[in-house]
């Protein structure tokens, strides 16, 4: 189990590789550089000289050699070495800051939200999942699965506008604005947080319903939930205690595959409800064409995703015995 | 012997394959013919568009502006005086269009990457797979936004790239189809005697694993429909005027919404009933395409009728 382990933690390193090429490449690639930005923005004040703008912002170099030295294998202009590998993922080229703080300062919230979004989706799509199983094709069945599929069809960004707009136009309600920390105030940050994870969570959870589904009946049918039922046990036991434990190793995976796909959900709710996290950040990065903070965000994101999958992975053996990782 | 009324039988069985197909969807599985007519209302009202929308796509001033649904324009006016109804209508032809072949490009592409790369095996499955995993790893909406920074908005280049993004990590999916074909025995007995492997592939392969093809294609339709919206809603898609649904969500309309709350419920209602529809569709074709669970007597909950016996079962057969 170690081995295995270690062997998944150090093939993490040539995705994340892959993955940090691919965005370093890509965000580089879009017209409108930034230099070309800086000027049209700053060239009305001052006399703003290109070459040395470039050459301060560190893309006078050939594009190999910008991510040898974001990378930390390549010396900086000033002959040190520091790059991801010395734990510093360069400063914003537009404002200068390190990175690794404006991260530091979004991710709370994003991190926040997912955990919400998470718990939400799973509370609703649980016991309906399991509801919609048990009584299969019957009208509550037919209920929860259209339920399900709304769920997945309507969109968040939809969800979220409604919820802004009509309880501003009902009730002259509008969503609070500034942001409390969690560890200061507890009640007011939930109920900061607590619609936009509604919205998050209500996305993800018809998959989940369906998943969770399709699982539960599956194992419906073993034997030994036939057993169980010979030896008289009630229905909550056979359910909770037999058939659910087995059925929900699978949604767990499905879960993991989710996470990417929360993100881009994240990204949307925390536009529409103003919250400043790293989709926020990522977004107007990408407008601003701030490279470094793309590519650091980025992979934060990727490690987090990898590292998320090896944790559903070694859940997934934990919990199925016949799962055996050598 | 042969017996012509078994060859005069299965003419008709496969003349009326699809009949078959839809009488089946009607009476199993009513839901499923929901969302086949609000497919089909999807697509004629794409395709006839310009016939039912009763002003154009981008009619400015064709009313007042913001004006609150009325007989004239029966779901009211944005900013512009453009009629939303026609707006919306235009906006099915866009979702028709991204919808279908966005999945269509996908699925190809899936199908390739995925086959090629279970295959051929090696080392180069071990450096795509490699690939596919990086590229998953990367949130998709933030990646195709990046994308469609480097390429501009537009309904082609949205399309391209979305198609590029979901057929990479679709092709997980195909990959392990085709693995599991892979482990047939019949497939060693073809190469032993000789077959090449293009026609191992196409004859073999590919018509095995078309049932997951199907299906990707199926769960794809609803979520290119969704992803472009949601790109448009960010900025990242369909530029306006362009009706895009996502797009009449965002920009203007979020100015407006305060004031003329309708600008925001009808482009978000046709989204929600036309993914509806579709994944509805989708759902009752696997199942029925399914042949799992074909011949479904032993499933948990299926009545047996008194009397179905084998015995009367076939003899039914072969009175046809």
């Amino acid at each position: 189990m170690r081995v295995y382990i270690i062997r998944r933690l150090l093939l993490i390193i040539p995705t994340i590789l892959l993955t940090s090429i691919i965005i370093f490449i890509t965000i580089r690639l879009i017209p409108g550089s930034i230099i070309d930005i800086m000027v049209a923005q700053f060239g009305a004040y001052a006399k703003v000289d290109k070459a040395e703008v470039e050459s301060e912002l560190g893309l006078n170099v050939p594009i190999y050699i910008q991510y040898g030295r974001w990378v930390g294998v390549v010396p900086q202009a000033d002959g040190k070495i520091s790059g991801v590998l010395e734990g510093n993922l360069g400063d914003s080229l537009w404002h200068g800051t390190p990175v690794i703080s404006e991260i530091g300062s979004s991710w709370p919230v994003t991190f926040e939200l997912a955990v919400l979004g998470l718990i939400i989706s799973q509370a609703i799509a649980l016991p309906i999942g399991i509801y919609s199983s048990i009584r299969q094709d019957t009208w509550g069945d037919y209920v929860a699965r259209t339920f399900a599929i709304l769920c997945m069809a309507v969109p968040g960004f939809w969800l979220g506008t409604m919820i802004v707009v009509f309880p501003s136009i009902w009730w002259g309600y509008s969503p609070p604005i500034t942001l409390i920390p969690f560890i200061t105030n507890p009640i007011g940050n939930l109920k900061m947080f607590i619609i936009p994870a509604i919205v998050l969570g209500m996305g993800m959870a018809g998959i989940s319903m369906r998943m969770t589904r399709t699982m539960m009946l599956e194992v419906l049918r073993q034997d030994y939930i036939r057993t169980a039922w010979a030896k008289g046990l009630k229905e909550r036991v056979v359910v909770m205690r037999h058939a659910l434990r087995n059925a929900l190793i699978p949604v767990i995976t499905i879960i993991g595959m989710q996470m990417p796909v929360m993100v881009g959900g994240e990204v949307i709710i925390e536009n529409i409800f103003n919250l400043p996290g790293m989709g926020r950040l990522i977004t107007t990065a990408t407008l601003d064409r701030d490279y470094t903070v793309v590519s650091g965000a980025m992979i934060v994101f990727g490690i987090v995703m990898v590292l998320i999958n090896l944790l559903v992975d070694l859940t997934y053996g934990y919990l199925d015995p016949r799962v055996n990782y050598k | 012997m042969r017996n012509n009324s078994s060859k005069r039988k299965t003419e008709r069985k496969r003349r009326s394959g699809i009949i078959n197909l839809l009488a089946r969807l009607l009476k199993e599985k009513p839901l499923g013919a929901v969302g086949l007519l609000i497919t089909l209302l999807l697509l004629l009202v794409g395709i006839f568009a310009n016939f039912i929308a009763p002003y154009g796509m981008n009619a400015v001033a064709a009313g007042p502006s913001l004006s609150a649904p009325s007989i004239h324009f029966w779901l009211g006016t944005d900013n512009l005086g453009r009629d939303l109804l026609s707006r919306i209508i235009y906006g099915a032809r866009i979702s028709v269009i991204v919808g279908l072949v966005g999945a269509a490009i996908s699925v190809v592409l899936s199908t390739i990457i995925g086959i090629l790369s279970a295959y051929i095996g090696g080392a180069f499955d071990l450096i795509v797979q490699r690939i596919v995993d990086a590229w998953m790893c990367i949130p998709p909406l933030i990646l195709m936004m990046v994308l469609i920074s480097m390429v501009g908005p537009g309904m082609w280049q949205v399309i391209i790239i979305m198609g590029l993004s979901f057929g990479i990590t679709g092709s997980r999916i195909v990959r392990s189809s085709t693995l599991s074909m892979k482990a047939n025995m019949y497939l060693q007995a073809s190469r032993a005697l000789g077959c090449s492997n293009i026609r191992i592939l196409t004859k073999h392969i590919l018509p095995n694993i078309m049932s997951t093809i199907i299906i990707l294609f199926s769960t794809l339709v609803p979520t290119m429909i969704l992803t472009e919206a949601s790109l448009s809603f960010l900025g990242f898609g369909i530029a306006p005027p362009a009706p895009s649904w996502g797009g009449m969500l965002t920009g203007s309309a979020r100015n407006y919404m305060f004031l003329a709350p309708w600008l925001v419920i009808w482009p978000g209602v046709a989204l929600s009933i036309v993914v509806y529809g579709v994944n509805v569709f989708g759902d009752a074709l696997r199942d029925l395409l399914d042949p799992r669970l074909m011949g479904g007597v032993g499933r948990y909950g299926v009545k047996i009728k008194k009397g179905d016996t084998v015995k009367s079962k076939l003899a039914a057969r072969s009175d046809g």
